[in-house]
């Protein structure tokens, strides 16, 4: 589903990310864990596109298709998702009406139907009901006011109505109390199926004791300098980061 | 230097004969407001207040002296049909008034509205004080005001609007001011009086319409007297013809205890101007406005509000915001002045405005003059860019650009429309500010 290769990529004239390769295959769920300052993040926005953030050298294939070549909003209609780290509050605009116009924009783009209120709303509610949200944030601005929590459930609420092929999750579990964060997983857990796959970026592997990953990759200085199942989560857990950047040095894993 | 030659539009509007066959003194002050535009001329942008709005290219126009067909153009009331809305209309088209397209068989008790060619035509001695000045709120002679001037030497018909004390009108008064292409360049003027009693309360909206890109010139002056415990729920929408040329000039003057709420939106015409002013002269009256200016194209929109705390306790809020595109250009300059003994009052003004190109323009100006003790006031003003985050949000879930930016700046108008308690009208004029943005 997801090739990237050899990825260099700058912020604001830095180099950050620095030979990055990862496949990642429908159905899968891959955790990236790193320190700060790794390129997480970094990986995060410029698989969705975000402006400001200059690739230099390597590819990244997505279905098939060059994904570096696509505007943001055609890697949302091509079924890219990013849960933001720090959701935006959009004042004056309605969560629904966003929400409608997104998942309307997407399917224009894709040359489905478009949705009226009423298929909208059906829609909606089973969302709700799954993800367990309340309808109250429905009729509130975007983000408007919202508790860091409730910031990023309603990224996973997002996530579960517009229903992409690849998710990105950018630290969606920092910030969250062990209630919220259980609310997360679950939603997570909730919308894993064969077709779609995920790329957890986290710091901590507290949100994998939740959501179990297939796959856990250190990416650090730029690349992934190890990859392993979710037994070196646990390792980093124990040992730190520190260790694991000293003994595989960028070089040769790459 | 020799003395300049008069400008071609000041010429036009010099040369035509004045009405006459009024009452003496009508005639007389008809001339005296002549006489006053010929020895002022029209301000130029060496005068602060018209700084950023140069009349260059409208002074070398002439206008025809009003639209003698203007009674039997054709105008179709859906034009101005507003959701909402259905009471008393007072509907003129080019200045003049039209009985066709106007309903005023809804009047409620206490309520008086008639047109003013009408009113001039039965006992004209109650317009007297308001028809002898230029205007209700500042002075004739003031810098800059030769289009009061020359409003009140040509102006004959208008509203004139009364309601009784401890009247409420429940349903809205409409007035309606239609600009439409006519056989030449037209000049046409208004004057509008209103009163609200002793605790009277009035809804009232005020359209100015029209379609067409022939270039007209017109001059509205109202002049709004609020008496004590008077509440005023003023909605002004703005949406004239392309060609438009529209000067007008709000005065109110709010007695003790007062309340007048304004929303304004100015979305059409070509270069708009309005002088808003406010004399809070009452102990504890009130006087808030919001308000969005929305040029595009080659638009030139330009609000001057200025308001002035007379008496204890007065309070005033002005939250204005403006979005320019393409080429445009918009002004705004908040004036607030809190004189000496207007002791307790409470003033906050902030315009935010929002630039869509890099060849549009806004000029905004607070200015804040305090002369009083214990006042509290707040005043501030922007001018920036979307929010590229925000932006980036709404992208990253599948909303293409054109659509986001559209979406987010709506957002930022429509926050002023938020306090509108008339909900199908709010919804209306929500519409019509997202209509306006480039898709």
């Amino acid at each position: 589903m997801l090739k990237i290769e050899n990825l260099h990529a700058r912020v604001e004239g830095k180099e950050i990310l620095k030979g990055l390769s990862l496949t990642v295959n429908a159905g899968e769920v891959h955790a990236i864990m790193g320190p700060n300052g790794a390129g997480k993040s970094t990986l995060g926005n410029v698989l969705s596109g975000r402006e400001g953030y200059e690739v230099t050298a390597g590819t990244v294939t997505y279905g098939g298709i060059d994904l570096l070549q696509l505007s943001p909003e055609a890697r949302a209609a091509a079924g890219v998702f990013l849960a933001f780290q720090y959701p935006v509050e959009i004042p004056g605009v309605n969560n629904t009406y966003f929400l409608r116009a997104a998942l309307n924009a997407q399917r224009k783009q894709r040359g489905e139907k478009e949705l009226d209120s009423m298929q909208f709303l059906k829609l909606v509610r089973e969302k709700l009901k799954v993800m367990q949200i309340s309808d109250e944030l429905l009729h509130r601005a975007v983000n408007e006011g919202f508790s860091g929590g409730e910031k990023k459930r309603n990224e996973i609420f997002q996530m579960a109505v517009l229903e992409p092929r690849l998710a990105i999750l950018d630290e969606t579990d920092s910030g969250l109390d062990i209630d919220a964060l259980k609310q997360v997983a679950q939603g997570v857990n909730t919308l894993r199926s064969p077709d779609r796959a995920f790329l957890m970026i986290t710091h901590y592997q507290r949100l994998l004791d939740y959501v179990v990953p297939d796959f856990v990759h250190v990416l650090a200085g730029g690349r992934i300098v190890e990859s392993g199942d979710k037994s070196l989560a646990l390792k980093l857990e124990q040992h730190g980061y520190a260790g694991i950047g000293q003994s595989h040095p960028a070089g040769a894993v790459a | 230097m020799n003395q300049p030659a008069p400008l071609p539009l000041a010429e036009s509007l010099l040369d035509a004969p004045l009405p006459a066959g009024g009452p003496a003194w009508l005639d007389a002050a008809r001339r005296e407001h002549r006489a006053a535009f010929a020895a002022s001329g029209l301000p130029d942008t060496r005068i602060e207040a018209w700084k950023y709005t140069a009349l260059r290219g409208l002074a070398q126009r002439r206008f025809a002296d009003g639209d003698a067909a203007a009674a039997t153009r054709e105008v179709d009331a859906a034009a101005f049909a507003l959701p909402g809305v259905d009471g008393p209309r007072l509907v003129f088209v080019n200045g003049a008034f039209r009985a066709d397209l106007s309903a005023l068989d809804a009047l409620p008790a206490g309520v008086s509205l008639q047109p003013l060619s009408q009113a001039l035509r039965g006992d004209a001695e109650p317009l007297r004080f308001a028809l002898s000045r230029a205007a209700l709120v500042g002075h004739g002679r003031e810098a800059g005001d030769a289009f009061a001037q020359i409003n009140a030497a040509r102006a004959v018909d208008g509203v004139v609007l009364r309601v009784a004390a401890h009247t409420r009108s429940a349903a809205p008064v409409q007035l309606v001011f239609v600009g439409t292409a006519a056989d030449a360049e037209t000049a046409w003027h208004v004057r509008n009086v209103i009163e609200l009693g002793e605790g009277a309360e009035l809804d009232l909206i005020e359209q100015h319409a029209g379609l067409g890109e022939q270039a007209q010139l017109a001059t509205l002056v109202s002049d709004i007297e609020l008496r004590d415990n008077a509440c005023l729920r003023h909605v002004v929408l703005q949406d004239a013809a392309a060609g438009a040329n529209l000067i007008r000039r709000s005065g109110l003057r709010l007695h003790a205890r007062a309340q007048a709420t304004l929303h304004v939106l100015e979305l059409g015409g070509a270069l708009v101007r309005h002088d808003l002013r406010a004399e809070l002269v009452g102990d504890g009256a009130q006087f808030h406005t919001r308000g969005v200016f929305m040029p595009h194209g080659r638009q030139h929109i330009d609000t001057q509000l200025a308001i002035r705390h007379q008496a204890l306790d007065t309070t005033s809020s002005s939250h204005w915001r403006g979005v320019a595109g393409d080429r445009a250009r918009g002004v705004f300059r908040g004036a607030i002045v809190v004189a000496p003994g207007a002791d307790g009052s409470d003033a906050n003004l902030s315009n935010k405005n929002l630039l869509l190109s890099s060849g549009a323009e806004i000029d905004t100006k607070p200015e804040l003059e305090i002369y009083a003790d214990e006042v509290k006031a707040a005043h501030g003003a922007t001018v920036g860019q979307l929010d590229e985050r925000s932006l980036f949000y709404l992208r990253s879930r599948g909303i293409p650009l054109g659509e986001a930016r559209a979406l987010l700046t709506a957002a930022f108008c429509r926050a002023m429309l938020d306090d509108l308690p008339n909900a199908a009208l709010r919804e209306h004029l929500s519409g019509l500010l997202i209509s306006q943005l480039p898709a």
